[in-house]
């Protein structure tokens, strides 16, 4: 009998568990592979603000001098979203790139086709990074999916040699260097490290706004170890991004017993089977949040959230249901609250969701501030202007 | 009554709709998922507790599971994992709540790896799960963006409401109506550099992700193929 227990463990299935990773700091591993001549790590700008992480760990958040890394989502479809942010950097005075050199992540497609691989996307990843690295400004990644892929991206090459050297050898044939920058920054990030500054800058009062926050997934499931948690906002149990500048901005943020399911985007769903993402999005998001909450707006800081949220509701209002919330991104909240233009700047005439009570409860004449967008649209068609510039914003 | 191996769920020779193949291909197919190098990353055994299926959206509309695909890779379990193959992977929705597994696993890191498979051997599910979805595909690989302002159709989106339309009616005006200079453009998200395509087509090629679009269309991928070729030559590279 005695023999009974290692008889057992031989048969028993074995799995070796590989070191988690999940709470480590990646740095160490990132600058030893720099000394090892593997890559070149990008170092965040002297001029950075620190913020907290899940795991307590420190991350710099560069202030200035910033590469926007777009979203394809955003910029096609939801345009007020990079106008917005690209608004409040020139507003807080900070000068920036915004590339022509710059393809998107790819991992939309990715994630709904799977038409693609690791050294595909690892190589789609450090190639931006490349460019940003060549152009001396730091990266800023406006897309939730494309922060939470290329951190994938950053693991995935941290931990297999032979998948390094397959990036290196196709950069190589771009005749591109191998860069990894030292932090992977999310726009949403960036708002919260300044949220102070952005507050200094309000000319809108947000008090009485009620809003409901929806936190993306790829911001904070995907690699969760360097997501922001503040001790201070939900006692650190739930990313910081978004509520922080909400609640910094005066409005009031509600819970809600589904935060933390995701919004149904699904990427194949959203563009091939887009019931599963209507049904989702408003069973178990938008009707919780109006039973529980009943916001004013529902604000988000990622594409594919925003799009899903604001897109599903049109089909459940014809049924119906209990829905009908505007849904923004917090850069076109935190635009609002900063005096820019509803059409003009945060473009809500793209947005599906009625955000007009919205406008009317934060004191904005929408029916005049449409008309003042009609009046460039007129000298648009007329010819008397090419394109609306940032001057014609503030007019 | 009809024998029981006449039901539906116990048909023979079938798997999910789909004609059986032998048990040594499916072995061959389930081993290129164990063979991934980033599966021992990604499953280090189940509790089975449930947790990755509470937090799963697809669990919640779809006969899917998360914990069944980790359970049934962990028992290499190769009869269940290559019907999941040809059944269960594309209703996930890749969003990854399922990473509050407590054993650290990542479910939908794993239905990545098993979509991969599916395609990279041109699987039937894969072939009808990517149908209509060409023109996504065509986008993303030929034009270095994936969204597209053009691609706000109301015939495409009738059930984003009446803003769709007024979208595209205005597109080209509306997008010069936009500040930031990179916007103007109504079939790319932004304005791409060509040195910027041209460098995106040779990671296409030498990574072997446009051969993996042969697999599931071949129609796509002489076009894409053509497209980049051109291309490449123009600007002098030999592929
Ligand atoms: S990634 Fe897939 S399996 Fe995991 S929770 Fe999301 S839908 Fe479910
Ligand atoms: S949460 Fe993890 S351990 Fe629990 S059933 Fe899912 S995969 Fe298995």
């Amino acid at each position: 009998m005695s023999t009974a227990i290692p008889v057992i463990m031989k048969k028993k299935e074995h799995f070796d568990r590989g070191e988690d990773s999940r709470s480590q700091d990646f740095h160490e591993k990132i600058f030893e592979l720099e000394a090892d001549g593997e890559w070149i790590v990008q170092r965040v700008p002297d001029d950075h603000v620190l913020v907290p992480t899940k795991y307590g760990l420190e991350k710099k958040i560069p202030r200035g001098h910033l590469w926007h890394h777009k979203s394809c989502g955003q910029c096609g479809h939801i345009p007020g979203y990079s106008t917005s942010i690209f608004w409040v950097m020139r507003k807080l005075g900070y000068d920036y790139e915004d590339p022509r050199d710059q393809t998107s992540c790819t991992a939309w497609n990715y994630y709904a086709s799977a038409t693609s691989n690791s050294a595909a996307q690892a190589a789609v990843a450090l190639r931006n990074f490349a460019t940003a690295y060549a152009s001396g400004f730091y990266p800023l990644i406006h897309c939730g999916t494309s922060y939470g892929h290329y951190k994938e991206v950053r693991a995935e090459l941290l931990r297999h040699s032979e998948l390094r050297a397959e990036v290196r050898r196709v950069l190589a044939k771009l005749d591109r260097p191998m860069v990894m920058p030292e932090e992977i920054v999310h726009y949403s990030e960036w708002f919260y490290a300044m949220r102070n500054e952005i507050r200094a800058h309000q000319v809108r009062d947000m008090k009485g706004i009620v809003v409901t926050v929806h936190p993306a997934c790829h911001y904070y499931k995907l690699v969760e170890g360097d997501a922001i948690y503040d001790p201070d906002i939900y006692g650190g149990q739930r990313t910081a991004v978004v509520t922080a500048l909400a609640e910094a901005l005066g409005a009031e943020v509600r819970t809600y017993s589904t935060w933390f399911d995701c919004c149904g985007f699904g990427f194949r769903h959203i563009l091939v089977q887009r019931d599963f993402t209507r049904s989702f999005a408003t069973l178990r998001k938008i009707e919780v949040m109006k039973e529980e909450a009943n916001p004013d707006v529902v604000l988000t800081h990622d594409t594919g959230c925003v799009t899903t949220l604001d897109k599903s509701q049109f089909a459940a209002q014809a049924h119906d249901r209990n829905v009908g919330v505007a849904v923004m991104s917090e850069a076109q909240f935190a635009a609002l609250a900063m005096g820019a233009h509803p059409y003009k700047v945060c473009q809500l005439h793209w947005h599906s969701a009625d955000y007009r009570p919205l406008l009317e409860k934060m004191g904005i004449d929408w029916e005049a501030a449409w008309a003042e967008f009609q009046e460039d649209i007129g000298r648009l068609e007329r010819g008397e202007l090419q394109y609306l510039t940032w001057e014609d914003t503030d007019a | 009554m009809p024998a029981p191996t006449a039901t539906a769920d116990l048909k023979v020779g079938d798997v999910a709709g789909y004609a059986d193949i032998a048990f040594e291909e499916k072995q061959r197919i389930v081993s290129l998922v164990i063979d991934d190098p980033r599966f021992t990353d990604y499953l280090y055994g189940c509790y089975e507790c449930g947790i990755c299926v509470a937090a799963c959206p697809s669990a919640r509309f779809y006969d899917f599971s998360p914990r069944r695909i980790a359970q049934a890779l962990a028992r290499r379990d190769v009869r269940l994992v290559y019907q999941q193959i040809q059944e269960d992977i594309w209703e996930c929705s890749q969003c990854f709540s399922c990473l509050r597994c407590p054993r650290g696993n990542n479910p939908g890191g794993l239905v990545t790896i098993m979509r991969e498979v599916a395609v990279n051997n041109g699987l039937a599910s894969a072939r009808e799960a990517l149908e209509g979805y060409s023109r996504i595909i065509y986008k993303i690989m030929s034009t270095g963006t994936q969204v597209s302002p053009d691609m706000l159709q109301p015939d495409a989106f009738p059930d984003w409401g009446p803003e769709v339309k007024d979208v595209s009616d205005n597109l080209a005006l509306w997008r010069r109506a936009l500040p930031p200079e990179t916007l103007h453009t109504v079939s790319t998200g932004w304005d791409v550099s060509d040195q910027t395509l041209i460098e995106l087509y040779l990671i296409w090629f030498e990574t072997g992700a446009l051969n993996m679009i042969g697999e599931v269309d071949k129609g796509l991928h002489m076009i894409l193929e053509e497209v980049m070729q051109d291309r490449l030559e123009e600007a002098g590279i030999e592929i």
